[in-house]
Parts: structure tokens; sequence; C-alpha cells
């Protein structure tokens, strides 16, 4: 297997796919009219239709500060207007970092960053998705942890006078995700893997 | 000295990455009559991959929380991102039968049922609410008069505010209140809300560093001793790059990062060297 890399150690950017691609002129064949209907069914976006394109997301976004690219607000008017493919494969998607404050101070009570959640999840369905949240997923499915603990650490506890880290119990773990769309991707990987 | 017991929830980051947070906060909370009984198995709040998957975070947030129920106790945690997510799936899972019985019809296959019989608290939350501002201050055998600190509450603790439902997250009160505790200055400085940064990394770390750059930056201005953290990312941000950041920016910050048990600690008259002050990466020992 590939030697994990932790959410917490710095990595390359790992983003995927499509780099800056909102500012492109708009083609009417992008245009997917029913996408917005898709949205407001699923839990968290329900209330994407009252976003009035107020941009306070955009202006109180720390990220937006340092990015060029990640802008809440035109995500936000990309997905009302349907263009569903554009939005799911740019890789400005992924660059918010859920802190939640475009969230609570929407004035008309859009759940910003869950809306932004919900298209992650869509287009991770898909396969687009950074290589860390495979990593995490693969360290939940083996151990119960995110992250690799290395056994050195589990060792050392005792002699900090700490207890015997909780167990996880991948079997269970595997048994309540069956089912789980995404899981696919997991299992693709570990084809892949025992093909290697 | 009121008693309370909980069952503590660990999470992924602490015991990977910060011991000290974890050792100071046993010492503390079990000095303050709080105790803690180990987690009978564990997986992952969910937190983490809910960006790909918030079916899959519902489920092993869901897991814990069962768990949890099974053992008949309510859940303490250390990190905000365990306590804001097991918060948020308990209280939609409450309130939500059909997205309940979904979610349990997944527990099923492993012997598990979500009930809706408990609470979930951070380690702020349990000691302003469960020890008292109140009773801390009559602990506090060595006051830190002399210190001068910053804190930093971080997003998850207290956003996004209609799930978590405690303290005003654009003019937050529960850490200071704790620092003030201990006899502490605590100061105000620029965007003392704004987020660290750790989540972008992996992501974008360039992105992550600079946030992290803007908050001490905005903590040296006002000449602060120490940031105070309640948090095992923030505090990661923060003491691990620290140097990190000095050097991509020729800066020079020298600001140390405590864990806020570890200054509670030092308050409550526990040695600095019970606190784990040796695990910190940005020295601390101008302060003690």
């Amino acid at each position: 297997m590939r030697s994990y890399r932790g959410y917490l150690l710095m990595t390359e950017n790992a983003t995927p796919v499509v780099k800056d691609n909102m500012r492109e002129p708009i083609r009417a064949s992008e245009i997917n009219p029913k996408f917005k209907y898709e949205l407001i069914k699923q839990h968290g976006s329900e209330k994407l239709l009252k976003c009035f394109q107020c941009g306070t997301c955009t202006s109180d976004c720390p990220v937006a500060r340092y990015s060029d690219s990640c802008r809440p607000r035109t995500i936000l008017h990309m997905a009302k207007l349907g263009l569903k493919d554009r939005v799911l494969k740019s890789d400005t998607l992924w660059l918010c970092a859920a802190c939640f404050t475009c969230t609570d101070r929407c004035p008309q009570d859009v759940e910003v960053a869950s809306v932004i959640r919900v298209l992650r999840n869509l287009a991770a369905e898909e396969g687009i998705f950074p290589q860390v949240f495979r990593d995490q997923c693969e360290s939940v499915l083996e151990s119960g942890y995110a992250y690799k603990i290395p056994d050195l650490r589990i060792k050392k506890r005792e002699s900090l006078g700490l207890p015997p880290l909780p167990k996880g119990n991948p079997e269970s773990i595997k048994k309540s995700l069956k089912g789980v769309k995404f899981m696919k991707h997991m299992e693709n990987k570990g084809d892949s893997n025992a093909k290697q | 000295m009121p008693s309370s017991k909980y069952l503590i929830f660990l999470g992924c980051a602490v015991p990977y990455r910060v011991s000290a947070y974890e050792i100071s906060a046993r010492k503390v909370l079990t000095k303050l009559g709080v105790e803690l009984v180990e987690m009978p198995e564990f997986n992952c709040c969910g937190l983490p991959l809910d960006p790909v998957s918030h079916e899959t975070m519902l489920i092993l947030a869901a897991r814990n929380i069962a768990l949890a129920e099974q053992e008949g106790l309510n859940i303490i945690t250390l990190c905000p991102g365990c306590a804001g997510t097991l918060k948020k799936v308990n209280k939609i899972l409450k309130e939500d039968k059909a997205l309940r019985e979904q979610i349990n019809g997944h527990l099923k296959e492993s012997g598990l049922e979500f009930k809706g019989t408990i609470t979930v608290k951070h380690i702020a939350q349990v000691l302003t609410e469960d020890v008292g501002i109140d009773n801390i201050k009559k602990a506090v055998v060595k006051p830190l008069t002399m210190l001068k600190v910053a804190e930093h509450v971080g997003c998850h603790l207290l956003r996004p505010k209609e799930y978590i439902g405690f303290d005003d997250p654009e003019d937050p009160k529960i850490l200071r209140n704790l620092i003030e505790a201990t006899g502490a200055t605590c100061l105000d400085y620029i965007d003392e809300t704004e987020c660290c940064g750790a989540p972008s990394v992996g992501v974008s770390d360039k992105i992550a560093l600079q946030l992290a750059r803007d908050k001490l930056s905005h903590v040296k201005l006002v000449d602060a001793q120490a940031l105070i953290t309640i948090c095992a990312f923030c505090h990661i941000m923060f003491d691990t790059n620290e140097l990190r950041i000095e050097k991509l920016f020729n800066e020079v910050y020298g600001i140390p990062i405590l864990h806020y048990p570890q200054l509670l600690g030092l308050a409550l008259g526990i040695a600095p060297e019970e606190l784990a002050f040796n695990e910190l990466r940005v020295n601390a020992s101008k302060l003690l």
C-alpha cells in the first residue's frame, strides 16, 4: 500500500481537476435548470434558493482573502444557474475551510458551508476529491482512527501515564457503512491494491 | 465541588499529535472532580469525511453516540471538531425521525442503535457549566496575575450557531472567562474569532499558513506572552507551524502556544512537568 500521509502533515497542493474554471464564459448548453431542485432536496442546502447574492459569505471568507478563486457567492450562483459540471469539477470547491462564518452571517439563513459540502459530496460520488480524504477514509476503515497512529505513540502513552487507547472495530465499522454510495470508491481502491 | 462523570472521547488528532493536551486535560479535570471513563470502543467522529460523504459522517458519529448510550454516560470531548459533529448529529437525529430510522438501519448491522438519550459537551463547556467559573477560581492556588495572554477559541467550538447553541461566535466569552479565572489577563486583539487555517492543510498549505500567520501577527501586536487554544487542530496549526511560518515569511514570533488545561493546571498548582510543557514545539519555559 502507498505510504500514508495524514491530513495534518503538509502535502503538496492535492486539489483535483479543472483549475479556476469560474470565470469562463457560460454556454447555454452547460445549463441544467433542474440542478437547483436536486440540491434543495439535500440536507444542508434546503435554503439555497433564498440566496440573493449579497456577497456577505465571500467578503467574510478567510480563505477568499488569500485565494483568487475561492468565492462562495460565485459557487452558490453557479449552482443556482445549473452549471453542474463546472461546479463539481472546480478545484475551488475544495478550498473551503468549513469555518462556518458564512453560514452564521448569511442574512438569508442559507447554510452556505453546507451547500458547499453538498456539492463536494456530489463531486466525490463521481470520484472527484482530493487524495487526503481517501487516505483518511482508508485509515478509518482499517483502524477506526482517521490517522494511522504509529505504534511508537501508542507505546509511549504508557510511559506518559496515559490509559491505553480505545480500539476501533473495523469489521463493525465496515458493516455500518455498507450501502453508502461513497464507499464504492474505497472498494475500487482496495481492488487495485490487491492487484499490485 | 460538584462531581460529574463523563465518557472521554479523545478523537483522532489528540492521540495522534497532541498528547500534551490530553495529559493536562486529564490532570485538570480529575483535580476539579470530573470523573473520566474510557470509551469501550472508538471510531472517528466522522467530521474529516463529511466533505466527501455526509452519510458516512452521520453513521460514524451516530455509532459513537450509540456506544455512549450503551454505557449510559454523557460524552466529553477535547476536540471542538468532534464536539461539534457529535452535537450536530445528536440534535439532527433526535429531531428527524426519518433520518434516524435510515441511520439506525445502518447501525443495526453491527448491533447498535441511536436512541437520543445522552448529551455531548466540549471540555470548555464542562469546565464552565459543570465545574463552574466560581469553583475554578476557588481551586486556584497560584493565581497567574503576572501573565498577559491572548485567546484563540477557534471555529468549531461555536459554529454553526444554530447547531452548537451556546455562547456567541461573534463575541465569544467562554475561553476568555476560563482564562481570567486563572488570574491571567486576557488581551483583545484584531480578528480574534478568525480561523487558524488548519482545515485547509492538505488542500492548500499556502492558504493555511497565511491564515495562521495573520493570527500570530495580530497576537504579537498586543505583546501577548502566550496564545491559549482549546482545540487540537488550532494548536497544531500554531505550535507546529510557528517556526515554519517564521522561516517562510522571514519574521520572528516566539509566542508559546498553550493548551488551556496547561494554563489552568499551573494555576491549580500542578507542576509544569506533569502538564507536558516539554511536548510543546515553541519553548514555553519563560512562562514558568
